[in-house]
């Protein structure tokens, strides 16, 4: 089941001799599949460069890595999540991108009482009706992407959508909070097509959504069905046509995987870029170096940041115990050079500054993984679905 | 098929005596019997009881192909109907597990009844293109039908109380009751292979013509061994949802039932023991690495 | 702009067009299983994965060799077909004198094992194949904007799907493999080397099916499952359209295409299942398919 076991390469030079704290934590994503470019083996990179940039062994904590592939399903998620825990002495699980394999993942944490930290999916359930004391939901969700995205598109005068949308709960999910989105902002939605997911042929649900005559199309998908729907918009003359795209979830790699050339003028929402600020940069750099040269996606960047924090919960509080250790979380701010400041809340949602990007058109792309341009930030306060309309029970 | 014949020694010998359980299998059920029980304080139980779940879910897909000769395309609609059923009866009405395992068994009966009705009135590949047809209906409804979460699926189901008092959470307390099913599944399909009916099964299998012409209601029969192979498939299916606590769009799309298939020939499809083997080897490949599951791996990235 | 059942008309042209071109694929696909089956009497579950094997060997040709598209039109399908018929030698003549479901269980193996080897070497987030440069824009039909190699692709398919048709049903050649269908002792009697005219036509149904993985590779991203669910749809196709029957495979190969786009107007999420509730219809009513001779 364990594909891989990594330990950090400090750790396994003193295997044998004693810490305080021994920790274990696993990393289950999808490393084979249509997001094994944004999650996979980036993400077990990103924590082991957790581990050293925390420096655990200088603080007598020896943490062990262990990676599997979920095939981006529900039941092979919730099967290795159940024998890490029983089996393996997992204390914790980190990543796991695709929501429905991140809903089976958070419950059996809940049943065996351990820490789930989601950075690669995007359900706002998780810290909504789904939610637990027990998962913290890390990068972006839903809400989030439909709050930037939508405002954004909406604000520039793009006021009628169509939505194409992928039939199962993640796209639906997407699809809903955008749709609130543009109605409170005055727009209006035309119409909406759900595709099988995951899907090949957009031809002809794209054609139903210029025949709408909608000004935008709003893409309530992820990972490739994202990206094979705007290379046939592009091939069918939608794009060129007049009607504009929005990408509602799309993650760097996305981009690189499209190229500039069809991928420039989507705006999207991210909550990390590399090309942010000094902190970002310096990361993204070290971590591009150990990766082959592709910098990270804020997947990455999320397991990052969430591995740190919840190392320096264990070490404040000297213990592993899914408890103290999420009470710990929760109460001390988050700080970390990816996402600056911010904190986790109550209902495991953490807050942070989210940014609207907008695609560089090739010319003004400098070098390789040039692709954004910041339109604006969206302040951490505005950015995630307010505490009281989630209805998650741990807040009520 | 060629290596039974209805005519010769050998076969005329068994048909005297079809009711007798050999001492060979007795020894093998016996061993069988006392790994399973043995076995979880070695190894991991839910690893253990996910294997139990296929080993009746290859024998009773086994019963259909190796002993009716009817390949079916389509017994993930049966396992995974079934699945859902279960997870729902535990999950929104609160029943207890037995209950589940039964109404989840029951579905599948039904739904076996409806399309094996359908299914026998033609042979060979066209059987297996009928079955395989009505289980990609099966499987569109499961993604769109509300109550199935769609590609979520159920999630979160409760193990409940057995009969509505012992405590099924821990995972030993549910092994026992795993391991009762399906070593009771599997003496029930062994009863059924060495029983008059196996036996005409078997006629039918290699002679269906001359079976019609003994004065054999064929039809009858591989109706009823395709409702019984359903049923116990739909009891495997229903266990396994409540062992995983999840019912899912794997259970029931088309790469489940093509799973099944190479269970049963890995182990020998004219055995009774050999689809208990092939199950066995390819869940464990699947734990030890899920990449080299072909079939689960398939088609829904 | 008049509408038809509250759609306007543009749309429906269009929808109906692009189940051309879908219908395009299931003919190729379909015609090459009807090949086999027809001539060999196996079901030929591996031609999914041959149809995979097609896109990903004209993905090498162009990463590896610089080989570009026209030449891999070409190519391709000899190379998948040689290998078909090295599968064919090896184990699928062994099979000739058995039950029909040996064969569908041996390539069933096959294409697991096949779709297994591709996964493990490439994962399965599908490689950029592009247009070649010669076919990319399209063309303003007025109701729709028809891409250029979509239009090439239902072009493409036609001519080899009549060529094969009048390759089969009107030449000798097709006569002598018709004849060595219904009795090869009596055609190899007249000095027809039997097993070689079926291994030949092994190999060109496997050809087929990589013929059209080198025309969908730049409409589909290449993948190992690109042809896993599509082989079940092929499947269907050819069910319906009669086992074996060449014209049926290939109107039933396009109409089918045509009705799966009418249904992605007018309830998008039955489109993948459609196609089998027709299945299990012609099925229950004339189990010889539509086009397929009584047996």
């Amino acid at each position: 089941m364990t594909t891989s076991i990594l330990a950090a390469a400090m750790v396994a030079a003193m295997a044998g001799s004693a810490y305080a704290i021994d920790v274990k934590i696993g990393i289950l994503n999808d490393r084979s599949g249509i997001y094994a470019d944004l999650s996979g083996e980036g993400s077990v990179l990103a924590a082991q460069m957790a581990v050293e940039d925390f420096g655990a062994a200088d603080k007598d904590i020896n943490v062990e890595i262990i990676a599997a592939d979920h095939q981006n399903k529900p039941d092979v998620a919730s099967t290795i999540a159940r024998q890490w825990y029983d089996e393996e002495g997992v204390h914790a699980i980190f990543d796991v991108p695709t929501s429905s394999a991140a809903l089976a993942v958070n419950e059996v944490t809940r049943e065996k009482d351990r820490i789930f930290i989601n950075s690669g999916a995007g359900s706002a359930d998780l810290t909504g009706s789904q939610c637990s004391p027990n998962t913290i939901h890390w990068t972006y969700d839903t809400w989030a992407l439909a709050n930037g995205t939508g405002t954004a598109m909406v604000e520039t005068g793009a006021d009628t959508w169509f939505f194409l949308t992928a039939d199962y709960a993640f796209g639906h999910a997407l699809e809903t909070d955008t749709a609130a989105v543009v109605e409170a902002a005055g727009g209006q939605v035309l119409g909406t097509v759900r595709h099988p997911f995951p899907g090949q042929d957009f031809s002809s649900y794209l054609l139903q959504a210029q025949s709408s005559g909608a000004k935008v199309i709003g893409l309530a998908n992820a990972g490739g069905d994202t990206v094979n729907a705007i290379k046939q918009a592009s091939e069918f003359g939608i794009t060129q046509a007049g009607q504009s795209l929005a990408a509602l979830l799309m993650f760097i790699t996305d981009v690189h995987a499209l190229g500039l050339e069809t991928a420039q003028g989507l705006v999207l929402t991210e909550s990390f870029y590399w090309d942010l600020n000094e902190g970002t940069r310096e990361w993204s750099e070290r971590f591009a170096e150990r990766n082959g040269g592709d910098m990270p996606s804020m997947v990455h960047a999320g397991v990052y940041a969430s591995v740190l924090h919840y190392l320096k919960a264990i070490e404040s509080t000297q213990s592993v115990e899914a408890g103290p250790v999420m009470e710990a979380m929760k109460s001390t701010p988050t700080s970390d050079p990816l996402f600056g400041e911010g904190e986790v809340r109550a209902d495991g949602r953490k807050i942070h500054d989210m940014y609207l990007f907008r695609v560089k058109a090739p010319d003004q792309s400098q070098g390789p993984w040039d692709y954004y341009e910041l339109g604006y930030t969206i302040p951490a306060a505005n950015a995630f679905r307010p505490l009281d309309q989630g209805g998650c029970d741990l807040v009520q | 098929m060629s290596d039974h014949t209805m005519t010769g020694r050998p076969a005329a010998q068994r048909a005297t005596r079809p009711l007798a359980i050999p001492p060979l299998h007795l020894a093998i059920f016996a061993g069988l019997l006392a790994f399973f029980a043995v076995a979880p304080f070695f190894l991991y139980p839910v690893f253990l009881m996910k294997v139990m779940c296929f080993v009746l879910f290859a024998c009773a897909f086994n019963l259909l192909l190796g002993y009716g000769g009817l390949l079916s395309f389509g017994h993930a609609a049966f396992f995974g109907s079934a699945s859902y059923v279960s997870a729902h009866a535990a999950k929104v009405w609160g029943l207890s597990p037995e209950l589940c395992v039964l109404m989840g068994s029951g579905t599948a009966a039904l739904l076996g009844l409806v399309i094996g009705s359908l299914a026998i009135r033609r042979q060979g590949i066209y059987f297996a293109m009928v079955t395989l047809a009505f289980a990609q209906m099966v499987y569109f409804i499961s993604l769109q039908a509300p109550f199935t979460g769609g590609e979520d699926g159920i999630q979160a189901v409760p193990r409940n109380r057995l009969f509505g008092i012992i405590n099924l959470s821990s995972d030993m307390a549910l092994y026992g009751f795993v391991f009762v099913i399906v070593f009771a599944g599997l003496f029930l399909i062994y009863r059924v292979i060495h029983s008059p009916f196996g036996q005409v099964l078997k006629a039918i299998r290699e002679n269906e013509a001359r079976s019609v012409s003994l004065g054999y209601q064929v039809n009858r029969y591989k109706l009823a061994v395709f409702v019984i192979s359903a049923t116990l498939a739909g009891t495997a299916g229903a266990t396994k949802a409540l062992v995983f606590q999840l019912a899912s769009l794997t259970d029931v799309h088309w790469a489940m039932s093509g799973e099944v298939v190479l269970m049963a020939l890995l182990g020998g499809m004219h055995t009774v023991f050999g689809p208990i083997v092939g199950a066995a080897i390819i869940v464990t490949m699947q734990t030890i690495s899920p990449a080299s599951a072909p079939g689960l791996q398939c088609c829904r990235a | 702009m008049f509408e038809i059942f509250g759609i306007p008309a543009a749309a429906l042209f269009g929808q109906l067009l692009l189940g051309l071109i879908n219908g395009s694929f299931y003919a190729l696909l379909s015609l090459g299983l009807a090949v086999i089956f027809g001539l060999l009497n196996i079901i030929n579950f591996a031609h999914g994965a041959q149809y995979m094997m097609g896109a990903f060997v004209a993905w090498m040709l162009l990463s590896y060799l610089g080989i570009n598209y026209w030449w891999a039109l070409i190519l391709v399908p000899l190379i998948v077909g040689a290998f078909g018929i090295v599968i064919e030698r090896r184990m699928i003549s062994r099979l000739y004198q058995l039950d029909h479901l040996y064969g569908l269980l041996l390539t069933f193996g096959l294409a697991l094992i096949i779709q297994g080897l591709f996964r493990n070497q490439y994962g399965v987030s599908g490689l950029p194949y592009s247009i070649p440069p010669q076919l990319q824009g399209g063309t303003n039909l007025g109701f729709m904007f028809l891409p250029n190699y979509r239009g090439w692709v239902v072009f493409a398919s036609l001519v080899v799907c009549f060529g094969t048709w009048f390759l089969i049903e009107k030449t000798r050649l097709g006569a002598y493999l018709r004849a060595a269908t219904e009795n090869p002792a009596m055609v190899g009697a007249f000095g027809i080397n039997v097993p070689r005219l079926i291994t030949l036509t092994y190999g060109f149904g496997v050809g087929l099916a990589a013929l059209a993985g080198v025309l969908a590779a730049p409409i589909y991203s290449v993948n190992p499952n690109m042809g896993a669910d599509l082989i079940i749809v092929v499947f269907a196709v050819v069910v319906i359209g009669g086992m074996g029957s060449i014209m049926g495979a290939i109107l039933t190969g396009f109409g089918l295409g045509i009705i799966e786009g009418l249904t992605r107007v007018f309830y998008p999420e039955a489109s993948a299942v459609v196609i089998f509730v027709i299945m299990a219809i012609v099925l229950m009513v004339k189990p010889t398919g539509l086009f397929g001779r009584a047996t």
